[in-house]
């Protein structure tokens, strides 16, 4: 599986962001201290920097969203780009047209962009695979595969509130088996380094093995929660579950609902995120959802800025020869 | 080929010119209450040291103009320093812009635009170190501590913050 060889271009610089898992560090890194530097542009009158100025951004959503689509739209304006969104539903399809005559449609109008979120699991790497050499390809969320970006941006509102990830217990709570934001976030925390990662959910919903990815397993969320620094929840994917995985919603959140009582085991300083849309007593109370632990709301603003830092990465490639090594920054 | 003397390199000599210059200045534009702003990072060293001096009362401004540069396409993202910061509104002010060398004028060019779009100054004043030869734009300092002509192979470079040295590359060594 050398899936995310094709993130590089033959100078070793990331070209497409479609996977967190096999990055470095210091990549991470760098794209989190680039954010730090796009936050300030909300001080700004004229919130908007140009550096992607004449450059056209496609996203192409074959799946519903309103956060991740609206959060990209708005990192590309604040960057300068043209961007235009186009919700894929069946349209398109029913007339037949192929995926790939599209994206070569697309191409020829001189995009130099794609934002990919679809349905299925690896079809931002599909797409990649197939576009010209100067297209980059950014993993809006693919199946149940990755989220690369809001594994970003979490990472990013981590690091805000508690300095240093060293040191961090975190606990990501839920539906672990249909969630690719849990698979992003695990990869991310496990190469920032974070010391130790729960995932905390009933035998159906979370993957067999799941131990191989770093993490310890807890079905008992009173246990897992126990001093954690940062609780992740996850929403419960109805639309992604097939067959009878849970017995009853209710029963669901009596269990594994974020309550201020289960909360209060967590460390007194825990934060709460979640990457929406949140089901409001499915899998977190309104008062934890509203309440001062949580940063949901700041998840979704420093989305803006984390966006806007790996579009520009990737867009600002340093042509062939011209690489410094680009680590001189220290922070 | 060095035109300067080691003498003329003493920074603080030179900031010592450029203080007395920018109060004889502000002095006859008749602006009692600016703000200064440094251009990361040697700038923002200069500033400091010309902030105190002038005991400027606002708090100093800095800029990163990484996001306003216009080589972007051809040298791309390089790893941040820290976020430009403006501590005030920058509507109506008189502004002193710092920075260590003045060389082709994009990054003032990039400062100026990044500035504008924080609001509208009264005034934009330049002061500089050095203003070198090599100019690609119509930008030159109100204020520089030295005029200097370098081959365009030559660099000159500020390090610090302490102690604050200048660098002169000769042209045989400079690469790039």
């Amino acid at each position: 599986m050398k899936q995310h060889d094709i993130q590089f271009d033959d100078n070793g610089q990331l070209r497409h962001f479609l996977t967190i898992e096999g990055l470095k560090r210091d990549t991470l890194t760098e794209i989190l201290d680039t954010a730090e530097n796009f936050v300030t542009i909300g001080d700004q009158q004229v919130k908007k920097v140009p550096l992607l100025r004449g450059k056209t951004i496609i996203n192409l959503f074959f799946e519903s969203s309103t956060r991740t689509r609206t959060t990209f739209e708005l990192a590309a304006k604040r960057l300068s780009a043209d961007v235009m969104s186009i919700n894929i539903d069946t349209s398109s399809a029913s007339k037949g047209e192929d995926l790939l005559d599209m994206l070569h449609n697309l191409e020829a109008m001189h995009c130099d962009m794609f934002v990919v979120r679809h349905m299925q699991s690896g079809a931002a790497h599909f797409i990649a695979q197939h576009v010209s050499p100067h297209i980059s390809v950014i993993n809006a969320g693919d199946g149940q595969h990755a989220h690369p970006t809001q594994g970003m941006l979490d990472m990013f509102t981590i690091r805000k509130h508690k300095k240093d990830f060293t040191g961090l217990k975190a606990a990501i709570v839920g539906d672990i088996m249909h969630s690719r934001v849990a698979r992003s976030e695990i990869h991310a925390m496990n190469i920032m380094g974070i010391p130790e990662i729960r995932v905390i959910g009933p035998h159906t919903l979370i993957p067999p093995g799941a131990e191989s990815l770093g993490v310890h397993v807890y079905h008992d969320m009173e246990e897992g929660l126990k001093d954690v620094d940062v609780v992740v929840m996850l929403r419960l994917q109805r639309e992604r579950m097939t067959g009878a995985l849970l017995p009853s919603e209710s029963e669901y959140f009596h269990t594994y609902g974020l309550t201020q009582e289960k909360l209060a085991l967590a460390k007194p300083d825990a934060i709460v995120m979640h990457p929406g849309p949140i089901n409001r007593g499915v899998e977190i109370e309104s008062a934890v959802a509203d309440g001062p632990q949580s940063v949901i709301l700041d998840q979704v603003s420093n989305g803006i800025a984390v966006r806007m830092a790996i579009m520009s990465r990737v867009l600002g490639r340093q042509p062939q020869g011209a690489l410094a090594n680009s680590s001189e920054g220290e922070t | 080929m060095q035109a300067s003397t080691q003498d003329s390199h003493d920074v603080s000599t030179m900031l010592e010119r450029m203080v007395t210059d920018l109060a004889t200045l502000l002095s006859t534009r008749q602006i009692s209450d600016p703000v200064m702003i440094g251009i990361h990072t040697g700038g923002v060293w200069i500033a400091q040291a010309l902030h105190q001096a002038l005991e400027i009362k606002q708090p100093l401004g800095s800029l990163n103009i990484s996001f306003y540069r216009d080589d972007f396409t051809q040298v791309g993202m390089h790893p941040q320093v820290e976020p430009s910061s403006l501590p005030f509104s920058v509507d109506g002010q008189h502004i002193i812009l710092v920075d260590d060398v003045l060389h082709t004028g994009r990054t003032i060019r990039a400062a100026l635009n990044e500035i504008f779009d924080y609001g509208r100054p009264a005034s934009v004043i330049l002061a500089c170190l050095i203003e070198r030869s090599g100019k690609e734009l119509p930008i030159a300092a109100d204020v520089a501590a030295e005029h200097m002509d370098l081959l365009a192979a030559q660099h000159i470079k500020l390090t610090g913050p302490e102690p604050l040295v200048l660098e002169l590359t000769p042209a045989k060594q400079a690469n790039k």
